[in-house]
């Protein structure tokens, strides 16, 4: 273990950024915190975690897939693919780092998204502990994350003076070398006090004893049809915010767009909570909104575990209870139907 | 770089046929640049084709994979890509990526069998693919039956190969109806489902059905109610697909994706899915 103090965190940012582009939390004039490449005045924010969820950096939001030019009869197409440059994520959470693992679950079976896999190889990913967790974090409810001692090629503890780095990976092994000069090795002292200051907190949070037991693989049958669905997803504005901040959603659409000089095909995150997402010529399977609500929760809760060894499509990140606009999310969900919390 | 294989990006494919089936549907045949069929597939399998600016979509391919020459896909003019393909001359070049889904079972399930096959509409169009194949290796298999229908004889899908090729096969038998009584047609007049129960199959067969939703649920339940039992029936499913590897999410249902799970299902196997196909 290997640490550094607080006020000295800036010259191990400058130090990384000097081979890769780093990106870390940095607040934005609206106070939110934001995924920002960092910079010479850059600071890392003190936010728990960002609005969107760091999934951009392997499945950005809008990315272009190939190319064509036509003319007349024929058509050309160009591949348009470049090798990642590596790039370092700094201060992810515990919930954000096993979202990778359940998006690289759909990317990187078989066959390979090489778009996604090129930058997966590419990303170093530095995770801190949550020193605040809040009262919509729920990564608890999940198996594997762990809020004290995050995944990730390197894992950092923020206290008040100073930055604590662990190696996991052979990448974290690589990203602790860069930065050798400028930390020195320490015990774990320190570090076990600081998990021990999460772990306190993690048990007075308010859905500490939120439950997926009740769910997972092949309990289709078992929550299909509850007639709760109808109450759950009444006012459902079909939005999208959901899984647009959602760190595991990976539905997407691929689109054409005319530059006028060619085209480009394009990927694009999609939504399964909109109208079109499944309308095609001979009709809609999810006419309603209801249909469409159900298919994300028990995409999540049930169909996603039951083709993932059980582990759940949700990392308990809280992203869907701080910004659904009519206060609707999965830990209402999980309670309604699958009983209520485990006191 | 090494650039790793991309199922998403497709290869250039060339029309070089356009045959009009009927008012709506259209069969074009397609072969690489270099006069090649683009890949290899097995029956039921699906295609993606494109034309850039336009759009993608899946499509079966509707030729036989014993054709080693070139792939057909029937295709019925009812959205962009399609009203495009439609307007589209020999020649014309196009993108297709493929195969995806799993095939029929035509070499285990099927084989000794008496294969019986229903279809409504361009519902035939993935079925094509696997009668003539079932028909090049005709001894592998029992007496084929093939109900179709259509709205009328107009909208009779490869209706010249029907009558010349496949109704002239020893043990194969074709029974085809229209909705509506027509001037020149002298053959059934009626829904397909209920003309499955008029000609009541003997249940010592293997049947698969592709059609309209309503025209599948109707005539599974006149199966079943005339004794076939939902292990012994197959079909093939149609939902909105972008990657059509499983991953762009489109086609879930339930734990499945029709893309990669499916498009063929055993009758027994759709029932363990949500009622969302």
């Amino acid at each position: 273990m290997r640490k550094c103090s607080l006020d000295s965190i800036n010259k191990i940012f400058g130090k990384i950024a000097e081979t890769n582009k780093l990106y870390l939390p940095v607040d934005g004039s609206d106070g939110v915190a934001v995924y920002t490449k960092w910079e010479e005045g850059k600071e890392w924010s003190n936010a728990l975690n960002t609005v969107r969820s760091p999934k951009d950096f392997f499945f950005p939001q809008v990315e272009n897939l190939m190319e064509f030019k036509t003319s007349g009869k024929n058509i050309e197409l160009t591949d348009i693919r470049e090798e990642a440059e590596d790039f370092v994520i700094f201060g992810v959470r515990a919930c954000d780092v096993r979202s990778f693992d359940i998006l690289d679950r759909v990317f990187l079976t078989d066959p390979v998204d090489s778009f996604y896999a090129s930058r997966r190889e590419h990303g170093v990913i530095v995770s801190v502990a949550c020193s605040k967790p809040s009262e919509t974090c729920f990564c608890q409810t999940f198996d594997n994350i762990d809020a004290t001692n995050p995944l990730g090629d390197v894992t950092a503890w923020k206290t008040e003076d100073s930055v604590y780095f662990k190696a996991n990976t052979e990448k974290g092994e690589a990203f602790m070398k860069k930065i050798e000069s400028l930390t020195e090795e320490c015990d774990d002292t320190a570090v076990a006090a600081e998990k021990d200051k999460i772990a306190a907190i993690m048990k007075k949070l308010p859905l500490k004893d939120l439950s997926a037991d009740a769910f997972g693989g092949g309990k289709t049958d078992t929550f299909f049809n509850v007639p709760e669905w109808d109450e759950l997803s009444a006012t459902c504005l079909g939005c999208g915010t959901c899984t647009f901040v959602c760190p595991t959603c990976q539905c997407y659409d691929i689109k054409d767009f005319n530059t006028g000089n060619g085209v480009i095909r394009y990927r694009c995150w999609d939504s399964c909570m909109y109208s079109e997402f499944t309308k095609m010529a001979h009709g809609n399977n999810r006419l309603s909104q209801k249909e469409r609500f159900r298919q994300r929760f028990m995409h999540k809760l049930v169909y996603y575990p039951e083709n993932n060894e059980g582990i759940f499509g949700c990392v308990g990140c809280g992203r869907c209870l701080a910004k659904c606009p009519i206060s609707m999310n999965i830990v209402k969900v999980m309670k309604k139907i699958g009983g209520k919390v485990n006191e | 770089m090494n650039k790793m294989e991309e199922t998403l990006i497709p290869k250039i494919g060339v029309i070089t046929d356009v045959r009009i089936d009927t008012p709506d549907i259209k069969t074009f045949r397609v072969v690489t640049p270099d006069g090649k069929k683009a890949f290899d597939h097995r029956p039921g399998q699906c295609a993606m084709l494109s034309i850039p600016g336009v759009g993608e979509a899946m499509f079966s391919i509707t030729s036989s994979p014993t054709n080693t020459e070139f792939m057909e896909f029937s295709i019925k003019k009812c959205g962009c890509v399609t009203e495009w393909l439609h307007q589209a001359e020999v020649g014309q070049q196009i993108t297709i990526r493929g195969p995806y889904g799993n095939p029929f079972p035509v070499d285990d399930v099927f084989a000794g069998k008496n294969l019986l096959f229903i279809a409504g509409g361009v519902g035939l169009a993935p079925l094509r693919s696997v009668i003539n194949y079932c028909r090049h290796y005709r001894d592998r298999y029992g007496d084929i039956d093939i109900v179709y229908g259509s709205r009328s004889k107009d909208d009779l899908l490869d209706y010249k190969e029907i009558i010349e090729e496949w109704s002239n096969d020893a043990g194969v038998n074709v029974h085809l109806t229209i909705d509506n009584p027509q001037e020149g047609w002298d053959g059934h007049v009626g829904f397909v489902p209920n003309y499955v129960k008029e000609l009541g199959f003997d249940t010592n067969k293997t049947a698969v059905l592709c059609g309209p939703p309503i025209m599948i649920k109707f005539t599974l339940d006149g199966l079943t109610s005339i004794g076939f039992d939902k292990t012994q029936i197959y079909t093939t499913l149609e939902l909105r697909m972008k990657c059509g590897v499983g991953k762009c999410g489109r086609c879930n249902v339930g734990s499945k994706y029709v893309c990669k799970d499916g498009p063929v299902f055993r009758c027994d196997e759709l029932e363990e899915l949500p009622d969302e196909y």
